[in-house]
């Protein structure tokens, strides 16, 4: 197997699965940023991945071949809705926000569990007919070399996120909006007396975070899973987290961060057909992440620190 | 009214207004709420052998709420009780299928050995909170995916030839009591509530008795007065995060001696961890609080499996108002403003 075939199985496949990292993770990008902590992506995913699905089986004779970018929407408008929830609480209330996230998580699994056995009367759902497909991108997968590598047998959705990253990235540092959303994140107090306004801010950040984790979790479950079930998201979204941290609360680090645990996640499935990794045991590549992500908050690998008013509810007039 | 009296009603409404809105879905999607709830009761209550499961599923309920209770005393959020849990039950099935013991020694020890892995496992948070101030939650959830694969490698490639489950642990190291069971019509009650209920003592031994549990109480208040005052810090946070672990180690013993007597391997958590988080929340973070919670949500998991047979409910509607409750005591800022306002107008 020559180099060149290992990279065009490599490369497609890390894509694949590093598109709902990279959405969810900017989604916890925005949130952390602007001072709310949400560990709930994992519950976001959850229900994007249950709204596409669910969206997808009603009317893909509707939408035919658009079906899954429409049930893409669907999951983000959803995604985006339950993510209010967790504002409210953490915002308004002054929940705390760790604790919200848990609810989140909790909600969402039981939710869209019993929707699907409401709806279709058993524990999931059916097989989409219409999911995400693997293409060979017009144009681009005809350059030699790298079209082969990068532009054949992958999915648009991949390259959707990548731009999504980089519009994120521009949004955060180099808007307005983006100057508001960190210094409510860094200080809120100081924020508030420039006249920004902290509460609206804030959950414009959250609702953010819960549309792009909607996206994550739709386009895992109809270019991955294909239906969904208790076991359809399982980790993916605090994998997200994981990324965001590794990328330093950065967008585009977030994004680097989720290539590469999509790396380490897609070798772990099918490394057993590559040649140089047979014999290593998938349990180092499937703990990875999370080890690597561990020794990055820990300074080992440059320090990672959070926004520093993140996890704080912030009460106006308190010092 | 008395912060004492406020620390009761909070959970009391929160449940109250989970179940309101649990009733109100079941109303919306059209299914039967009031059957639902008999069948609830029925499935937790109704019968010896439901009630055994009931107090078998508490078991590890109240172990995960004491791991999650005993880490906020400190200030510490250990959302890692899952992977403590799961190494804990691994400790506990090796020292079960390893080797063959007089049960007086054997049983002891694989409880312990289950409470040292959690305990081991809490311990790196717990080190890297105290050494490099890295906040516990993001490392207790990257802990417990690692605990996740880590558990399932040992289990395919250590204690079995790449099958998917543990051989089943030698009687000796058993917490299966035929008494029990026979008193529960088969039910798979064992000692494992024992256990347990030692346990809570042991919490509120620590916390109330002994100026190490003042201590841990008093960094969980305000570290920078207790640093002040002579405390170590460090230390404190360390060993707070270690005796939780050992509880949520035992949780898993509980699991492995106790209800299954193996291992296998998972795709995901038992959600017993998580669980803990709420019943740590609800019962206020105080040993006889978590106990009251734990039969709450106990009984709430194990009658909501009768929902489907009797009432044609999802048994799911049970995780949304475990979510909800969970949510309203989050939130209880709102609910203890309603309930001043309330009290001011009664005064007047």
């Amino acid at each position: 197997m020559s180099l060149m075939d290992i990279l065009s199985i490599v490369i497609p496949s890390t894509m694949l699965w590093a598109a709902p990292l990279i959405f969810t993770a900017l989604g916890g990008t925005f949130s952390e940023r602007s001072g709310v902590v949400n560990i709930g992506l994992e519950g976001l995913m959850v229900i994007g991945a249950f709204t596409a699905i669910v969206f997808n089986l009603t009317f893909a004779h509707v939408f035919g071949e658009m079906t899954p970018w429409v049930s893409l929407l669907a999951a983000m408008v959803i995604g985006g809705l339950f993510s209010v929830i967790h504002a409210v609480a953490s915002i308004t209330f002054r929940a705390d926000q760790t604790v919200s996230g848990v609810a989140i998580n909790l909600l969402a699994v039981g939710v869209s569990l019993f929707l699907v056995k409401f709806i279709y009367d058993k524990g999931q759902t059916d097989i989409i007919q219409k999911g995400f497909s693997k293409v060979d991108i017009p144009l681009l997968s005809d350059i030699p070399i790298i079209g082969k590598i990068f532009f054949s047998n992958t999915y648009y959705t991949s390259y959707v996120a990548i731009i999504v990253a980089i519009i994120a990235w521009y949004v955060i540092f180099k808007t307005p909006f983006g100057l508001r959303l960190r210094s409510v994140g860094e200080h809120p107090m100081a924020a508030d007396t420039m006249g920004i306004n902290v509460t609206r801010i804030r959950y414009i950040a959250v609702i953010l975070s819960g549309a792009l984790g909607g996206i994550g979790g739709g386009i895992y479950a109809q270019s991955i899973t294909s239906d969904f079930s208790h076991s359809t998201i399982s980790g993916q979204g605090f994998m997200a987290l994981a990324a965001m941290i590794f990328g330093k609360w950065h967008p585009l680090g977030a994004m680097g961060a989720a290539l590469f645990f999509g790396f380490a996640q897609s070798l772990s499935i099918i490394g057993s057909s590559l040649p140089f990794l047979e014999n290593i045991p998938n349990v180092y590549l499937l703990a990875a992440p999370y080890v690597l992500t561990i020794l990055a908050l820990t300074g080992f690998i440059g320090r990672a620190d959070a926004p520093k008013a993140s996890g704080v509810p912030y009460i106006k007039g308190s010092r | 009214m008395s912060s004492r009296m406020k620390n009761i009603i909070v959970p009391v409404l929160a449940v109250l207004l989970g179940i309101i809105v649990g009733t109100i879905i079941m109303l919306v999607t059209g299914y039967d709420a009031g059957a639902a709830f008999i069948a609830l009761w029925d499935g937790a209550f109704g019968d010896i052998y439901y009630t055994g499961e009931t107090i078998r599923q508490i078991t590890p309920y109240i172990l995960a709420g004491l791991a999650v209770g005993f880490a906020f005393k400190t200030g510490l959020f250990n959302i890692g009780v899952e992977g403590q849990l799961l190494v804990g039950w691994l400790a506990a099935v090796w020292v079960g299928v390893a080797f063959e013991l007089p049960k007086v020694i054997h049983l002891p020890l694989a409880v312990l050995a289950a409470a040292v892995a959690g305990a081991l496992w809490a311990f790196i948070p717990g080190l890297l909170k105290a050494k490099f101030r890295v906040h516990e939650v993001i490392v207790t959830i990257m802990m417990n995916y690692v605990a996740l694969h880590v558990v399932n490698h040992v289990i395919r490639t250590v204690l079995s030839n790449k099958s998917d489950r543990t051989a089943d642990i030698y009687a000796s190291a058993s917490l299966r009591s035929p008494f029990l069971e026979g008193l529960t019509d088969y039910s798979r009650l064992h000692w494992g509530i024992i256990v347990a209920l030692i346990c809570v003592i042991i919490m509120w031994f620590i916390l109330e008795k002994t100026s190490r549990g003042y201590e841990l109480k008093a960094v969980g208040f305000n570290q920078h007065a207790s640093e002040y005052a002579g405390m170590n810090v460090k230390s404190n946070i360390i060993l707070s995060m270690v005796i939780s672990g050992a509880f949520a180690g035992l949780a898993g013993a509980m699991e492995g001696l106790g209800t299954f007597g193996y291992q296998s391997i998972s795709g995901g958590f038992t959600g017993v961890g998580f669980d803990g988080i709420a019943v740590a929340l609800l019962g206020g973070n105080t040993p006889i609080g978590i106990v009251l919670a734990a039969i709450l949500f106990g009984s709430l998991k194990v009658g909501a499996l009768n929902m489907p047979l009797e009432a044609g409910v999802p048994n799911e509607l049970v995780d949304i108002i475990i979510a909800l409750i969970v949510f309203f005591v989050a939130a209880s800022y709102m609910i203890r403003i309603f309930i001043d306002r309330i009290g001011k107008k009664g005064a007047k």
